[in-house]
């Protein structure tokens, strides 16, 4: 039987954010006997779960329930969810954000000690645990701080994963760049979860962090696990308009308004609701975020949004919250648009775009994180379950992100427990790798030689262009064509850097390449869901359509830049399709 | 024609010169850039083998700090626009290991934040089915400051004691060992006491108070170290004069 060495683990975790931390705990406290190790490209804590702001959503309170928060997750949805993994979820849910409370998380709190919960896009009842307004950088540091007492937690950072290896049908471990000495290893492992988060960078305006490039959606798609639900892509409707910064919902939820050129709360125009003076749940600011961001593109039509440097905005009036209440509830709204639009939102109005946020969509998984292939799993963003469906709802994915980090790590411990042997000679897939990226990224080009920048910006224009808030058959049959492009001129990069340390040019090339192809089964699974469902909004295809797509899309990576499109029906429980209603 | 600046970036590449040396690029001075927006501009535009890490460019996954005209500063937090007319010069983190140009070495402070226990510890585990402790939004304002921290490293950099003591834990591994103690669910002050009353641990800080000037997120370690020495000294008078104290 083989053996690998010190680099051999049971478990090998990719991703160290919410979902692979919470994954390494729930592995090492049910099964101390394994040996887990977390490899990410970046230090834990600077995941980009660390970003998130607003909360994470589970049902505590006595005027709410599990049926409740389902139904609101199933709507928000637009029905595209499983609902058997949206029963799973919402039940877990508290059970694991106070798990986190045990941990040490600083969840806010209500005058008696009892967690306070707030109110969220979409949600009927308040149920969003938050600590302040800087929550996914308190949960990752729990987690990541908890971790830390776990000594069988072994840690590789700054790693960066080049690919899976499948041998013999089963996932056997990753290859991976050490950055700091440019070394490529295989760490062998009998069971490997992918928790690589989202992928928003493909897009040019996004509030997701340089790192979000779908490294793992990615290698899981090349190694031929589908893709699921990747035509559906969150724009929250309120990012800063030049760096993409995101104002939490939590503004809105505080009681924060919308307003166009003229000052007028225009989202009274779309079947939100009236206008009140105070938040209202699931109406007006407060509905969903495919809601608003449409409204925002129509507005946009109708010439009654702001025209910027940096595309058109509207408002985001905060000012009659009082500098108190802001202080106390979204101090970091505050500091942000201090630190990067300078301005007070105590005293001035913010502008605000939608941008890209959130992907629904990701690796195929079932229940317990399983993909179809043996051996490999995937949790948090850059899985798909499904409980999103064809729209996220806010603070859904934190808790997500626990819930299903937490059924991975058990389920890819037991079956790693069963000590299957590795197949021989894996490591010779490390000398082809290395082949591999000197020809990908190495070869001389002369003047055909393109720029990593250069790809990476047209990629974002037909991100933007063709795959945005509204498509059309044509402007996806357009962007398709500049993928497929670009695919081919990728290989024409020549890398100017030729460095073993920490070269970070190689892993920007990387992670466009992986971009490329995560944009390619975007696009085809848009072009072939002739219809509108939450988030993907096609201009040619005004209704939705249950008849032929109340079912999932798995994207099948072939090789020739056209994704083969398979549907799978969604899993209904108890609640049958239904219109969405908002505003009542 | 749009305005430039030029940025004087201290480079080092291991194989291929022995010693760090500076080299000069000239780009455009826009408003609302911040200096991270600049070398990103380096990195696409001029020279793709510059380096440094960076990630969320909204001052809260701690990777981008460096020293702006020799001081530690978050790079996606500062304006370009305030060193106008330049040049600005752009070196790693002081006290710390170069790797490659302006990533710096951050092993030796990964160990330092778990040598402050940074977990909540317990006399007994309390079952979730007991659900959660209460805690008052004024017992959650004792610690809340110090549960601020991006572990950003600037703190590090801007202490004169980190310099000369590299064993030293310092200031925001501090803070963080007391972002626990006076967390009111927290039973583990005397375990954490333990490692930071003793070598390297709070008494090597000279009370320079650098580390609370430059912290971006106003953690105040200087301060969360000023009321350890408090405790911490009592602690110590205690166990000279009173043995039998923690014996039971
Ligand atoms: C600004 C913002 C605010 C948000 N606010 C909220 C909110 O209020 N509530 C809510 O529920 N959700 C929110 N979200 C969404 C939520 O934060 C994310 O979906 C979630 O944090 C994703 O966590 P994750 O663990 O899946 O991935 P991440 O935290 O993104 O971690 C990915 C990990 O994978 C590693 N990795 C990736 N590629 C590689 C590779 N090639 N090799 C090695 N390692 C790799 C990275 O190093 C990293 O450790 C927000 C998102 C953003 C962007
Ligand atoms: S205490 Fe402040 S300066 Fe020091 S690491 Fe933490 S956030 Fe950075
Ligand atoms: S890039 Fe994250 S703190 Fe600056």
């Amino acid at each position: 039987m083989a053996r690998y060495g010190p680099k051999e683990h049971d478990v090998l975790i990719v991703g160290g954010g919410a979902a692979g931390l919470r994954a390494s705990i729930a592995i090492t406290e049910n099964h101390p006997e394994l040996s887990v190790a977390v490899i990410s490209k970046v230090y834990p804590m600077r995941s980009h779960t660390v970003s998130a702001e607003g909360g994470a959503a589970a049902v505590i309170k006595d005027d709410d329930s599990l049926d409740d928060h389902a139904y609101d997750t199933i709507s928000g949805a637009d029905w595209l969810c499983d609902q058997d993994a949206v029963e799973a979820f919402v039940k877990e849910a508290p059970e694991e954000l106070l798990q986190l409370e045990h941990w040490g998380c600083p969840w806010n709190r209500e005058e008696d000690g009892n967690i306070a919960v707030r109110s969220f896009g979409g949600m009927k009842i308040k149920r969003t645990w938050f600590a302040a307004d800087k929550t996914g950088f308190h949960l990752l540091h729990t987690l990541f701080q908890t971790s830390m007492k776990y000594d069988p937690i072994q840690r590789y950072d700054e790693f960066f994963v080049t690919r899976l290896v499948v041998e013999d049908g089963r996932c056997q471990g990753v290859i991976a760049i050490e950055l700091a000495t440019g070394k490529l290893e295989f760490i062998a492992a009998r069971s490997v979860i992918l928790c690589t988060g989202g992928c928003g960078k493909i897009f040019p305006f996004t509030t997701n962090a340089n790192i979000k490039s779908g490294d793992g959606m990615a290698l899981a798609y090349r190694a031929g696990v589908p893709l699921k639900d990747m035509e559906f892509v969150q724009y929250h409707p309120t990012g800063l308009p030049f760096t993409g910064i995101l104002i939490t919902e939590a503004a809105r939820a505080e009681g924060g308004f919308l307003l166009n050129k003229e000052g007028y709360r225009y989202l009274q125009d779309y079947d939100l609701g009236e206008p009140k003076p105070y938040p209202v749940l699931r109406s007006m600011e407060l509905g969903p975020r495919d809601r608003l961001s449409q409204a925002f593109e129509k507005e946009k039509e109708k010439g009654r949004t702001i025209e910027g440097p940096y595309g058109d905005y509207v408002h985001l009036d905060l000012k009659h919250l009082g500098e108190r209440k802001i202080d106390e509830k979204i101090p970091f709204v505050r500091e942000l648009c201090r630190k990067y639009e300078n301005l007070d939102p105590a005293k001035e109005m913010i502008p605000v775009r939608p941008v890209v946020h959130y992907v629904m969509g990701g690796v195929h998984t079932d229940i317990n994180g399983a993909t179809p292939i043996e051996g490999l799993y995937s949790a948090g963003e850059a899985a798909c379950v499904s409980i999103n469906g064809a729209n996220r709802l806010g603070s859904n994915s934190l808790t997500e992100c626990l819930v299903f980090g937490a059924r991975a790590g058990k389920a890819a411990a037991e079956y790693a427990a069963g000590k299957k042997k590795f197949s021989d000679g894996l490591e010779k897939i490390v000398s082809d790798e290395g082949k591999r990226i000197e020809r990908m990224f190495f070869s001389e080009h002369g003047d055909q030689s393109e720029s990593i920048a250069g790809i990476r910006k047209e990629m974002h224009q037909a991100m933007e262009d063709g795959a945005g808030i509204y498509r059309t058959e044509d402007s996806l049959k357009s962007s398709e064509k500049t993928i497929k492009e670009l695919q081919e001129r990728l290989h024409r990069i020549s890398i100017q850097d030729h460095s073993y340390t920490f070269n970070t040019e190689l892993t920007s090339a990387f992670e466009l390449s992986y971009m490329l192809d995560v944009a390619e089964a975007i696009i085809r699974s848009a072009l072939q869901r002739t219809e509108s469902r939450g988030s993907h909004q096609r201009k040619d295809y005004p209704e939705r359509d249950d008849e032929q797509f109340l079912s999932h899309s798995l994207a099948y990576q072939t090789g020739d830049g056209t994704p083969r499109v398979e549907y799978q029906p969604v899993t209904i429980t108890r609640w049958p399709p239904g219109e969405r209603k908002y505003g009542q | 024609m749009e305005q430039t600046i030029t940025l004087q970036v201290q480079r080092y590449i291991p194989e291929q010169y022995p010693e760090p040396y500076f080299q000069s690029y000239e780009v455009p001075l826009r408003k609302k850039w911040v200096i991270l927006d600049a070398l990103n501009y380096i990195k696409d535009e001029i020279d793709g083998t510059l380096t440094y890490r960076w990630s969320c460019r909204m001052g809260v996954c701690g990777s981008c700090g460096m020293m702006v005209n020799d001081r530690p500063a978050l790079t996606c937090a500062t304006f370009l626009e305030e060193y106008a007319p330049g040049p600005v010069r752009i070196t790693p983190l002081d006290y710390f290991g170069i790797i490659r140009d302006l990533v710096v070495n951050t092993d030796d402070f990964m160990g330092k934040l778990k040598r402050a226990q940074p977990w909540l510890i317990t006399d007994e585990a309390k079952p979730l089915s007991e659900g959660a402790y209460k805690q008052t939004p004024q017992e959650k304002a004792e610690y809340e400051q110090y549960s601020m921290c991006i572990n950003c490293m600037l703190c590090y950099s801007a202490c004169p004691v980190v310099g000369l003591e590299p064993d030293f834990v310092g200031p925001a591994a501090i803070a963080l060992a007391q972002r626990y103690n006076y967390d009111s669910r927290d039973e583990g002050e005397d375990q954490r006491n333990e490692e930071l009353t003793g070598e390297g641990g709070i008494y090597s800080c000279t009370l320079v108070g650098e580390c609370s000037e430059v912290c971006p997120k106003a953690v105040d370690p200087a301060g969360a170290i000023q009321r350890y020495k408090a405790t911490g000294a009592v602690e110590w008078w205690q166990s000279v004069l009173m043995p039998w104290k923690g014996k039971s």
